[in-house]
Formats: structure tokens, sequence, C-alpha cells
């Protein structure tokens, strides 16, 4: 049980840091493409995804018994 | 009286001593002449040779049948000298004489004719055997004996001859007037006589000798063979002791002759010896006379003179008046001598006359005890052969009786016999059932009390059986919960034991027909049968390492479980601090259901070993806590549950281990 908390919060900061990263980089690709540079949407994009990140982790811890799919390839 | 004359002879030969010897001779000659004359002496010799010879000669042919018959035959008369003298020539008596004969075959014949049919009787016995050795030790030394007599009579006999030789020869030296050249002769002949009487003398006192001798040996051998008492010896003894009795009676007539010729050989030498001495005497007186004459009184005649013829003379009419005088002396005293002289006579003839009556009567009385002998003999036969004929009559007529009464006894104890067999058969055969009977009885009870023993024994052993069967499934259902045991034990520290199936399979196969151990072994977990259970290490492992993680997450629950409420409850695990260990009380109260001290409980328990009481406190953990330790109380209660079952099998297990399992 502690490996599955533990690999929660392994999913649940990836999870964060791809998603800040990404909303990161949509940020500076809005910026730069839309709003000449501007900061606020590099931070509106990674505060973005960092909220999506930590709902997600929120989400994963508070639905314990939410059983992740995965996709198991017929060999 | 011829002693009486020799003693007057002495007496007179010594007044006579000096006489002439012409005288002398002359005086001798009358001296003899006053008892009697040369002739009559002759005479009187000559009858004393005869009657000696006849007495020899009756003696002989009472001895000697055969010889008094060739005497009778050759000399005309005899018959009736003999039967005068020995009674007639007995025939009867010739048989039992005939053993007395002096051959020795006869004697030797005899008894054993007499032998042979006393040997055929008890022939097969000792007694023929002894008789056999009894007879012939007889004859031997009636043989002998008969011999040595024999040899001593004709000892005797020569003797006899050779003392009257002696004497007669004596007796004419003594008187013959022959010159003077043969007397020297005629002495030689006297010695040599003499010197043959002492030779005759001595071989019949050696003969005497052994036939006495003999005739003791004889009479010892009677003796023995009488000792035996054996009824066969007896004519044999009696014929014995007949001989011996008559060879002693032979001997002693012979000896009492030989010694009468001694004493009258005496008799002569004596009056030798006075003639001589007064021949002495008379010489002495002469030569006193006449001293210067010497030698032979019978050469005085021509070589005396005068003087000493007269001194001679005077002398001899001296010895002349002194010899009348003797003699009217003797005249006188004449009746008396002879009265005395018959009186010792008459004395020594009763003395002689005793000791022959003596003798004879001894011989009588041995005759008269043998011929008693010899009648008791016969007498005895005779009765013998009446008795055994009057016993043979009784015999038959006894054996006759004897069949008779023996056929009716026979027929008695047949029917006596039969009976009493009948009855011992019945009383057998009645036995025998009884005994038969009893046997089967207790045949039926042995066998009956050996088939329930055996039924007993074949149900004991049958229990005994089943009872083992029982143990050894029981021992079977422990090995095999002993195995499942282990089984629970072989577990690494993090890894589960290995599956519990093929234990339990075990389990459930040795106790296939016991429902309760049935139910207990299918009560075991799945999980347990297929994937093992968790040791207690590993679970305390695992709790100690769960602990921090359900210290994080006690805040969380299902209301609160936002990431702020994970921060707030991080945050709280990071400050507060709490026992490690804490034993926990017996009753929970409401602030021990808070998590970290149910946490610091359950790890006292744990570490205590107690692993269900920390399940059960960790049962009581909420919220995300709950969730967090959920895998471990699966798991731990997993463990409960196998350990739980294990442990009722291995108890039920022990149980009838226990009960079946026998105490020594």
């Amino acid at each position: 049980m502690a490996e599955e908390h533990g690999r929660k919060w392994d999913r649940c900061l990836a999870d964060t840091a791809v998603k800040t990263v990404t909303g990161l980089g949509v940020g500076i690709v809005f910026s730069v493409l839309l709003f000449k540079r501007r900061t606020w949407p590099v931070a509106f994009g990674s505060g973005l995804g960092v909220g999506m990140g930590y709902t997600n982790c929120q989400n994963d811890f508070r639905l314990p018994y939410l059983i992740h799919g995965r996709m198991v390839k017929d060999q | 009286m011829l002693r009486a004359c020799l003693r007057g002879a002495n007496a007179t030969a010594r007044n006579n001593c000096r006489r002439n010897p012409l005288t002398s001779v002359q005086h001798c000659r009358h001296y003899t002449a006053g008892e009697t004359s040369g002739a009559t002496k002759v005479v009187a010799a000559g009858l004393l040779t005869v009657s000696s010879g006849i007495g020899g000669t009756i003696l002989y042919a009472k001895w000697d049948h055969k010889f008094r018959a060739a005497v009778e035959k050759n000399v005309p008369y005899s018959d009736l000298l003999f039967s005068l003298a020995l009674g007639p020539s007995s025939q009867e008596g010739l048989p039992i004489k005939k053993q007395s004969e002096k051959k020795v075959k006869e004697a030797a014949e005899s008894p054993a004719e007499e032998s042979s049919p006393a040997t055929t009787q008890p022939a097969q016995s000792i007694e023929g055997k002894s008789l056999i050795s009894v007879s012939a030790s007889l004859e031997e030394s009636l043989a002998s004996s008969a011999k040595t007599t024999l040899q001593a009579i004709g000892a005797q006999e020569a003797a006899l001859q050779a003392i009257t030789q002696h004497t007669h020869k004596l007796k004419e030296a003594m008187e013959a007037e022959v010159p003077p050249q043969e007397k020297s002769a005629q002495w030689k002949d006297l010695e040599a006589a003499l010197a043959n009487r002492t030779c005759a003398m001595n071989d019949a006192s050696t003969a005497l000798l052994k036939a006495n001798e003999t005739l003791g040996s004889l009479k010892s051998v009677i003796d023995k063979s009488k000792g035996l008492n054996i009824a066969a010896v007896h004519p044999l003894v009696l014929a014995a002791e007949e001989n011996l009795h008559n060879m002693i009676v032979d001997l002693d007539k012979v000896v009492t002759k030989v010694q009468s010729a001694e004493s009258e050989a005496k008799i002569v030498s004596q009056y030798s010896e006075l003639v001589n001495e007064a021949k002495q005497q008379f010489q002495r007186e002469v030569s006193s006379l006449t001293p210067e004459i010497q030698a032979n009184w019978k050469g005085l005649t021509g070589k005396l003179s005068a003087d000493d013829l007269n001194a001679l003379i005077a002398h001899a009419h001296r010895r002349i008046d002194q010899l009348n005088r003797e003699l009217a002396e003797q005249r006188v005293r004449e009746q008396i001598h002879i009265d005395a002289a018959l009186e010792q006579q008459k004395l020594e003839d009763q003395k002689a006359l005793e000791k022959a009556v003596n003798t004879t009567l001894q011989h009588v009385k041995e005759e008269a005890r043998l011929e008693q002998e010899r009648k008791l003999g016969e007498l005895r036969e005779v009765m013998e052969a009446e008795m055994r004929t009057q016993l043979r009559r009784q015999a038959a007529a006894h054996t006759d009786h004897v069949q008779d009464v023996l056929k009716v006894q026979e027929h008695e104890l047949r029917a006596e016999a039969e009976q009493v067999l009948s009855s011992k058969m019945l009383e057998q055969e009645t036995r025998y059932r009884q005994l038969n009977q009893e046997q089967l009885d207790n045949f039926t009870l042995d066998m009956n009390t050996a088939y329930a023993r055996l039924k007993g024994m074949e149900e004991a052993i049958d229990s005994h059986v089943v009872a083992e069967e029982e143990a050894r499934k029981a021992h079977q259902l422990w090995l095999s919960v002993e195995a499942l045991n282990y089984t629970l034990k072989t577990t690494d520290s993090d890894l589960p034991t290995i599956p519990l199936k093929s234990a339990a399979e075990a389990v459930r196969d040795s106790c296939h027909d016991n429902d309760f151990a049935l139910a207990l072994a299918s009560a075991l977990p799945e999980e347990s049968l297929h994937r093992g259970v968790y040791s207690e290490a590993s679970l305390r492992a695992r709790f100690n390492s769960l602990r921090s993680l359900a210290r994080r997450v006690a805040l969380i629950d299902e209301s609160h479980n936002s990431l702020y409420q994970y921060f707030l409850s991080y945050l709280q695990a990071a400050l507060l601090f709490e026992d490690e260990q804490k034993a926990p009380p017996t009753q929970l109260s409401r602030e021990d259901l808070d998590p970290f001290k149910l946490l610091s409980y359950a790890s006292y328990c744990l570490e205590h070993g107690d692993l269900e009481l920390a399940a059960k406190l960790v049962n009581q953990l909420r919220g995300e806590t709950r969730r967090v330790v959920e895998d471990w109380l699966t798991e731990a209660r997993l463990t409960l549950e196998t350990r739980q079952v294990v442990s009722l099998l291995s108890a039920y297990a022990n149980a009838v281990g226990l009960g079946t399992t026998q105490a020594p």
C-alpha cells in the first residue's frame, strides 16, 4: 500500500510537472505569438498547468477506488 | 621158666668160675642136665621151629587164601589143620578177602569194580567224582599199605629166621664139643650170624616203621572218606577197614613172633653171656691160683706143674664142696624157688595173657564192628531197594490221584477265572466308557474355552487393529498438520510462505473420514492455499514501514482529502511525536482511537508477538490510514485465520493422537 501511495505521488508530481511545463510552453507560445511577448500568458499557462496537475493529484488521492485502466495490448 | 633157669645158670656159673673148663663143660652139661639135657634142648628148639613154622603157615593161610588152597592141595591133612585153626575156608569172605590180596592189581581192580557200579548211579553228580577220587585214594593207600605190610612181614620173618639161626648157632657154639680148630670157624659163623641178625633186625624194624606209617595213612584216608559221608563209599570203606584190620593183625602176629624169638635169643645170649662170665671168672680164679700160666684154660693141661695141679685140684675140690653145699641148699630151696619162679611166671604169663587177650579182644571187636557195619550196609541196601519199590508204587498212585485232582481243579479254576475275567472286563469297559465320556467333556470344555478365548483374542486384535488404524490415522493427521505447521514457518523475511495447498491436501487426505478435520481443513482460506501467507516477522516489518505512511495520512478521510489536508497531515506527522510502542489498555476509550495511539499500540502488540490484538487495533483505524493499512490488515487476517485453523487442526490431531496413543 505504501508503494501505491508513493506511486500516486510520483504520478502526481510527474503529471504536475508536465502540465506546468506544458502550460509554460503554451504560455510562451501564446505570448510570443499573440500577445507580443508579454509574460502574462507564460505565468498563466504554467499556473494553468500547475492547477491542473494539483487537481488531478487531488482527485487521484480522493478517489482511491478509481481504477486506472490501462490499455492492454492483445498479444 | 627159662629166665629162672638162666638166673640159676648165672649163679652156678659164678660159683663155678674156677672150675676146669672140662669140668665146666661137664658142669655145664651137668647144669644143663639139671634143667634139660642138650638133646632135649635140641628137641625143644626143633619143636619150637616147627611150631613157629606151622603157626606162620596158618597165619599166612588165614591171610592168603590162595596159599591156603595150595598148601591144602599139596600137604595132606593140612585142610583138617586149617579148618581146626581157622574155620572152614569160607568162600563168602572171598570177595572181601580178595581185596586184601597181596597183588596190587586185585586190590586196585575190586575197588574199581565196586566203585564202577557205584559211580554209574550218581554218574552225573559231583558225588560220583568224589567217589571216584575216594576209591582211587583208598585203593592207592591200600596198595601201598599192603606192599609195605608184606614187606614188613617178610622182613620180620627174615629177622625171625636170622634170630633163630643166630640163637641156634650160639647154642651150638656154647655147647658143641668140637675140636678147637673148628671153634674159630664156629665163632666166625656166629659173628656172621650175629651180623646177619642185626641187619635183618634193622631191616625188619625199618620195614615195620614203614608199614606202620602206611597203615596210619590208610587209616587217615579211611577216616577222611568216612567223613565225606557218601552212601556209596560205605562198602569200599568197609572193605578197606577190613583190609587194614587184617594187615594190622598179621603185622602184630609177626611182630609178636619176632619179639618172642628175640626174647628167646636174649635168653640164649644171656645164657651165653653168663657162661662166658662164668668161664672168665673161672679163668680169673685159675689165673689167680696159677698166675704164671696165661691164656686159654683149655691149653693148661700140658703146662701145669704138680703143685699147680694140686692147687688146682684142691681148689676144684673146694669148689665141688661148695657147689655140693649150694646144690643141697638149692634142692632145699628148689621148691620155693620154683614156686617163686612159677609165681613170677604166672604173673608174667598173666600179663602176657592179658595183653594177648586185649589185643585179641581188640581185634575181635574190630572184626565184630566191621561185620556189623557190613551187615548194616547190606541191610541198608535191601531196605533202600524195598523202599524204592514202595515209593515207586506210591509215586504212581500219587501221580494218578494228582492227575485227577488237577483235572477237577482245572475245571473249577477255569470257571472261576472266566467269571472273574468277565466281571473285570465289564468293569473295565464301564470305566473306559466313563473315562472316554469324561475326556470328551473335558475336551469340549477346553475347546469351548479355547474358542471363546480365541474369539476374544480376535476381537481384541481387531479392536487393536482398529485402534492402531485410528492411531495411524491420527499420527498421519498429526504429521500432516505438523507439516502444515512447518510450512507456515518456511518464510523469508518479506516473501510469503510456500502455498499451503499440498500440505492442506495431505491433511485432507489423512482425515477424509473425519468431518471435523475435513471442515477445518476446508476452512483454510483460499489465498493461503494458493499463495501462502506472510509470517509474523514480515508483517511486523511491513507494519513498521507502513506506520510512517499511516501517520502521514492520519488526517485524510473521505471528507477531508484535499491536497491541503494532505499538506496538513504531513505537517502533523512531522510535528507530532508519540511513543514508539505503548501498551494498549484492556479497554479502549474514545481518545485511544487516535490513529497515532492506535499505531503505537499496534506496534507494541506486534513487538510482543500479539498479531491478533494488533490486527484488532489496526482495525479501529479509519479514513485514509485505514485504506493504507487495508492490505496489511488483510494479510494479517489471512495469516491469523490460517494460523487459527492450523492450530485447531494440530490441537485436534494432538488430542486424537493422545487419545489413541496408549500410555506405557
